[in-house]
């Protein structure tokens, strides 16, 4: 949460995908997400339709293609692992370029990226159309428990603020000419740790003193509900009904 | 004593015979006697260790279960009248980040109001008058991880405005603000018409703001009094471990 | 590593959706008890916490720099319920702003490094506290072997859901000794890490180390401010309570050890053929142990010293999970027999480790 509210990942704008209300928005990336990994991987040209569905929402969104490319490159530590598959596979060979390659690896690798990719694409496209408080407004009215709510808001709210003491721990460490070269500077780095897990827990006891002041009782009052019309439902189906269509035809084809 | 403006009215706060011992045997309070009456504002003072926060801690409940009682505006501190207590007295902690802890600044000061049950246009014009008290209206969206620390302090005290409190309990008000932000809290303070109990080590923001004070030694009331006579009495300063910042005399300024 | 969508297929990826859920339910419910009222605020800062702890580099060398993953350290220091909620919690932001983790994969990831790895921690690291004299070492040498379990066993999870539900060819037993190989790796990495961690902790807040207060009960008084200690003389009553609370770690984590040892060895035995075919392929052996595996003992043992390939694709099984959960239930058993002595004993000293 180094980046905190202004998170880079939200892209402000006014577009019909940022309205929408986040619990729709969820809803409809997490069903895109589940008939990606349906569909049979035989049927590429299905994966191509969802890019273009995905380009579609981006567009609509008016998120440029650059943007989301960028974010992609989360995915790379596991493209490395997927090209590995090729070779690791089980099963028929062939020849590519004098190596060879297990078929159904070829398969595998190509299953994983490409559901992999879309499926980061979602979430991207959710984090850069939705504001992280709207996110868990959204989390909160799709009945995840509202304890989890609660910690997944403290989170947000004080991930900025421990990082913060993080970094001017690191500022004090290198002021004094630490600068941690090795496994020999392990136990100083865990000392930092220990000291940040007893701040945070401190602070963990002063907030809840604060709230407990302001009448706090053991559940978050209420005070912004998030609301969808049918009409709204409707329009963040369309993805996932898209999708779904593809995946049917996917499976008969 | 100084006298309430309103005779008739309860004490907004009165504390009599309080003394506490921390479960693990180390006694904070030895009976604390204190009166705030109506609309005063009293600047508690006192050394580290002194028991200042423990006091604090059992104006709302949050302590308790030892010897004594606390009554804010009539109502004695107990545990079933811990949500109405709890309105009534509004504590704003040392570091604002603890106190705020909503991720926007609008839904901090709606907390207590709406843990209290009220909702809707009620509440949103609830939050909209404390945060304008505070000079903060147009930050009602932000997080409070992106304001300043003065606009953080402000925005706690908003936070227990929107209860509408009996009385105002500051810890530490002035600490870590730069002069300008000083001065803005200290006119914010001024213009509040509620009871302020104000802990504070810095004397001269205690002179400029409450008219008195009491001094919390050792877990009792050492003294109370005008403030500018407890600052110009230097062996009770020195009895207590309280020192004037350097080149400042209480004698020169003018209180009204 | 987080698993990405499309890895594990979507019947398994639900399976475990509900499995993390389950757990999850659980931990709420208990962490509600570990914690009380303060529980949203604290494990939210704690999962804060460990967000940013994620962010501290430990340079190993020549540039390279590994981090914690934090799951044995919440177990550790918060508890099981609330180690669990919390490391969750960071898996479901990451998956859902960074889209760090799949969104159907987050059962998997839950399942794996939330729930296994805290579960395994804190089982090993209670094993040991029992065994161990009562010294401040001793919490550090649990904490130490805790943490490096709890990383390959984490490996073993993902290895079992890759068995039900993977959705690539790679013969089970490769995984399962890369997956492995790298994490016992990565385990001493944790290990080193969260012990000195926890050491830390202990050195100047005793109490606040959840896994220990055994040991600090009986020395220490609580100083800070609002909380209150249980007072002495209810003690005796709290046995009954105290042994309800832990139990359901325990047998969860016998549990999952015996279902993993079982599963996995099977399947690993029952695929020889992938591995033979590999192990005969010496050129693609290689490339796989240089990327994957390197420096794993099981690998080598596995590859060389073993001529039949049957055997030593079940060897493999068989080591790699004694590594991670022969031990473990070794120790289940042992403290399972002296915790019977010691409750009918009706020893306060174990009301007081217990809770």
């Amino acid at each position: 949460m180094g980046a905190g509210h202004a998170h880079k990942l939200y892209r402000h704008g006014h577009s019909p995908v940022h309205e929408l209300p986040p619990h729709c928005k969820l809803a409809a990336a997490f069903a895109f997400v589940v008939v990606v990994v349906s569909t049979p991987r035989e049927a590429v040209w299905a994966f191509g339709l969802y890019a273009v569905l995905i380009a579609a929402v981006a567009a609509a969104a008016r998120i440029p293609a650059g943007f989301l490319l960028r974010r992609l490159l989360i995915e790379v530590p596991f493209v490395a692992f997927a090209v590995l598959m090729p070779f690791v596979a089980q099963g028929e060979r062939v020849e590519v370029l004098g190596m060879s390659l297990s078929v159904s690896g070829l398969w595998g690798a190509w299953n994983v990226l490409a559901k992999g990719t879309l499926g980061v694409a979602a979430s991207v496209l959710l984090a850069s159309t939705t504001e992280l408080r709207a996110l868990l407004l959204g989390l909160q009215r799709l009945k995840l428990p509202p304890l989890l709510v609660q910690i997944a808001t403290f989170m947000i709210r004080y991930g900025d603020v421990i990082t913060d003491e993080l970094r001017r721990m690191s500022i004090a460490r290198r002021s004094r000419g630490f600068e941690a070269g090795g496994i020999r500077h392990w136990g100083v780095l865990a000392k930092t740790a220990g000291a940040l897990f007893i701040r945070s827990y401190e602070r963990g006891e002063r907030v809840h003193l604060a709230m407990v002041s302001r009448g706090y009782a053991g559940s978050m009052p209420v005070i912004d509900e998030v609301v969808a019309t049918r009409a709204q439902w409707a329009y963040a189906a369309v993805l996932p009904a898209a999708a779904l269509a593809v995946c049917l035809m996917g499976w008969t084809l | 004593m100084t006298p309430s403006p309103s005779s008739t009215a309860p004490a907004s706060l009165d504390v009599s015979g309080l003394a506490y011992a921390y479960p693990d045997g180390h006694q904070a309070l030895f009976g604390v006697d204190l009166t705030v009456g109506q609309g005063e504002r009293v600047a508690l003072l006192g050394p580290n260790g002194a028991g200042k926060t423990t006091l604090v801690l059992h104006l709302n409940g949050i302590l308790g279960g030892g010897v004594g009682t606390v009554t804010v505006a009539g109502l004695p501190v107990e545990k079933r009248n811990f949500a109405e207590i709890r309105r009534r007295v509004g504590i704003v902690f040392q570091d604002p980040d603890d106190q705020l802890f909503m991720p926007t600044v609008r839904e901090d000061v709606a907390f207590g109001p709406a843990a209290a049950g009220m909702r809707g246009a009620e509440l949103e014009t609830r939050v909209h008058e404390a945060l304008e008290q505070v000079g903060m209206a147009g930050f009602a969206d932000r997080p409070p991880h992106h304001l300043s620390f003065g606009q953080r302090r402000r925005v706690a005290v908003a936070t227990v405005l929107a209860m509408r409190p009996e009385i105002l309990v500051l810890d530490e008000p002035s600490s870590n603000l730069d002069p300008a932000s000083r001065r803005e809290l200290a006119d914010i303070l001024r213009s509040l018409d509620v009871t302020v109990l104000m802990v504070t080590h810095d004397l001269p923001y205690a002179l400029e703001l409450c008219p008195r004070s009491v001094i919390l030694s050792e877990g009792v009331i050492a003294a109370d009094g005008r403030t500018q006579d407890l600052l110009c009495d230097e062996e009770l300063m020195r009895a207590h471990r309280l020192e004037l910042p350097f080149g400042f005399d209480p004698r020169s300024v003018s209180v009204a | 590593m987080h698993v990405p969508d499309g890895f594990i297929d979507a019947p398994v990826s639900i399976a475990a959706g509900v499995a993390a859920a389950g757990a999850v339910a659980v931990s709420l419910r208990g962490a509600r008890r570990e914690l009380e009222e303060k529980a949203a605020p604290l494990a939210g800062l704690v999962a804060a916490f460990i967000f940013a702890v994620q962010m501290l580099n430990f340079p190993v060398a020549a540039g390279t720099s590994g981090h914690l993953l934090g799951g044995a350290l919440a177990a550790i220091l918060v508890g099981p319920y609330t180690g669990v909620l919390c490391v969750s919690v960071v898996l479901l932001m990451q998956g859902v702003l960074f889209a760090d983790g799949g969104l159907t994969a987050l059962g998997v990831n839950v399942m794996n490094m939330a729930v296994v790895t805290v579960v395994v921690a804190y089982a090993v690291f209670r094993g040991l506290l029992k065994l161990l004299p009562g010294t401040r070492r001793s919490v550090t040498v649990a904490a130490f072997a805790g943490a490096l379990l709890s990383v390959p066993g984490a490996a073993v999870m993902f290895t079992l859901l890759y068995a039900l539900g993977g959705t690539t060819d790679v013969p089970l037993g490769k995984v399962f000794t890369a997956m492995v190989g790298v994490h016992v790796l990565i385990g001493i990495g944790e290990a080193v890490i969260t012990a000195a961690t926890v050491g830390a902790v202990l050195a100047v807040r005793p109490d606040l180390v959840h896994g220990a207060r055994g040991l600090a009960a009986p020395l220490k008084l609580r100083v800070g401010g609002e909380l209150v200690d249980a007072a002495p003389a209810a003690a005796p009553a709290a046995v009954p309570a105290a042994a309800r609370s832990t139990k359901p770690v325990w047998i969860t984590g016998l549990v999952t050890a015996l279902v993993l040892a079982g599963v996995v060895s099977f399947y690993a035995s029952a695929s020889p053929d992938g591995l033979e075919k590999v192990a005969a392929d010496k050129g693609i052996d290689q490339n796989v142990k240089e990327h994957a595996s390197a420096g794993s003992p099981l690998a080598d043992y596995s590859v060389k010293d073993v001529g039949d390939a049957r055997l030593s694709g079940g060897l493999a099984g068989v080591i790699g999970v004694g590594a991670t959960v022969a031990v473990g239930t070794g120790i289940f058993w042992t403290v399972r027999r002296r915790r019977a002595e010691d409750l009918t004993a009706a020893s306060t000293a174990t009301a007081n480790s217990a809770g």
